[in-house]
């Protein structure tokens, strides 16, 4: 983050405004990613006289980032429409992300004049045979691909993301190399995200420790490996004192239906724009105070955790495994990946494990010891 | 009198936080933050009101200056802005940009 922007959510956060949103605008897709999280089904959507009325409350409670996401937002007739209102009448920091499929030139001339910050496309692999096995869509590497070449000779800004499971863990040098030769930037993430309606076994396509190890030791994605894999250092007091992470307190998210959460990442309804006010929702929701509150001292095994300070925990991860104030495995998995050292969580799970196997003798009758084993 | 008209550019992306002016360049993610004076430029910048009439309405007042002082530094500043992309000047009235081209699909 630069300086200036730094200093500008500082100063959001102390006047609690949602600096950054996030707007999914629809829910279908033409891809059906095999780790993808949503249902794509429309139960719904927001009319674009609705998403134009959260777009206009949006920027009087100060909203500066507006991310627009899906889905696929390119299958919204009116996403032009809404696009240009945004940015025409709304002077919104626009940001994209889409797999790119039906953006040809035209389109690619088009967002050129109305102006965006940047168009992030999903990427899963330079191999076709790979990357068109994740989407389920034959062709599609190419088509995304071709559009990306599209918004770059537009001078747009173009990030590939790429998100690493176990079907491409290959392949993410190869799309690194990709973004090279397009001119465009790259970005990677081993987080697979568990089903909004709570089914996590889309969990098992996350890469193993061994590949994650070899991810954070590759000179060419981390700059300094040995600063990034290093031990942490114990956590101080203000360490403490820190914020989880922006959700909720600068940042949020509103689903095709108008419900607004605290991340895309962190399914806890905290009201609905059809509804009530944005502001009303970002000021007033008891669970998005709830989330507000939260501090780093306050979570329940992570404060005890020797990562504490450097972690990357994501709350909507420890939402979905059952507790906001907990860990989240992933983030545990990633922490031990870097440094070598199992996180808290990892110690108490394995201890709870061996608990679970332990078969201990009584010594007498009358001196019933407690065991922890199952009953 | 000063021919000098100001104009927001449409491709700048642009939000008051708790009344400072922010401002992201569409040239190239920049982000800039506007001190009082030129987020005074950037309110009144409609296209059609020369910069002298904004000098002598907003600028003299809220800060005591000569008017003739205030037009030159409100120049140097606007000619900047512009510089930036924030801002389109022109010394003759700006008509509003349409970037999309007024294209419907």
């Amino acid at each position: 983050m630069s300086g200036l922007l730094e200093q500008m959510t500082e100063k959001a956060l102390a006047k609690n405004i949602p600096l950054s949103v996030q707007v999914d605008l629809t829910y279908r897709c033409n891809e059906r990613c095999v780790h993808c999280y949503l249902d794509h089904e429309d139960h719904g959507e927001m009319t674009t006289a609705e998403i134009k009325h959260l777009l206009d409350e949006m920027a009087d409670a100060g909203v500066f980032i507006l991310t627009f996401s899906g889905g696929e937002i390119f299958l919204r007739k009116d996403f032009f429409e809404i696009l240009e209102y945004a940015r025409m009448e709304r002077q919104f920091c626009v940001k994209l992300k889409t797999n790119a499929i039906m953006i040809g030139e035209r389109e690619a001339a088009r967002i050129r004049d109305i102006g965006v910050e940047s168009i992030q496309i999903s990427i899963y692999s330079h191999r076709p045979e790979v990357h068109d096995a994740i989407t389920l869509v034959p062709g599609s590497l190419r088509r995304s691909v071709e559009a990306a070449r599209f918004l770059k000779s537009q001078g747009l800004r173009v990030i590939l993301a790429n998100v690493l499971m176990v079907q491409n863990m290959q392949d993410y040098q190869g799309v690194r190399a990709l973004a090279e030769e397009l001119g465009v930037e790259c970005t990677l993430d081993p987080t697979i995200t568990p089903m909004m309606d709570g089914d996590r076994s889309v969990l098992s396509l996350g890469v193993d420790q061994n590949a994650l190890r070899r991810v954070f030791r590759d000179q060419d994605l981390i700059p300094d490996v040995e600063e990034f894999c290093a031990i942490p250092d114990p956590a101080d007091a203000s360490a403490l004192s820190n914020l989880p992470c922006s959700a909720g307190h600068t940042a949020c998210y509103v689903s095709p239906y108008g419900e607004v959460f605290p991340c895309v990442q962190f399914p806890l309804v905290t009201g609905n724009v059809r509804e009530q006010r944005f502001v009303d929702i970002w000021r007033h929701s008891e669970r998005m105070k709830e989330v507000r509150a939260i501090r780093v001292k306050d979570l329940s095994t992570c404060t005890s955790c020797s990562h504490v300070s450097s972690c990357t925990r994501c709350p909507g991860l420890a939402f979905m495994e059952g507790n906001m104030r907990g860990p989240s495995s992933q983030d545990c998995e990633k922490s031990f990946a870097r440094t070598g050292v199992p996180s808290a969580n990892m110690l108490a799970k394995k201890q709870a494990a061996r608990d679970l196997v332990q078969i201990r003798i009584v010594p007498s009758r009358t001196e019933a010891q407690p065991t922890g084993a199952i009953a | 009198m000063s021919s000098l008209y100001l104009a927001r550019n449409p491709r700048v992306a642009a939000r008051s936080l708790d009344g400072e002016m922010m401002i992201m360049s569409g040239r190239d993610s920049t982000l800039f933050t506007l001190n009082q004076t030129a987020t005074i430029l950037w309110k009144s910048a409609d296209g059609s009101t020369p910069l002298q009439v904004i000098v002598e309405r907003e600028i003299c007042p809220a800060y005591e200056v000569e008017a003739s002082e205030a037009l030159r530094d409100a120049e140097t500043l606007a000619r900047e802005l512009a510089g930036h992309g924030i801002l389109r000047i022109s010394e003759q009235p700006i008509v509003p940009e349409n970037p999309a081209g007024g294209e419907s699909r």
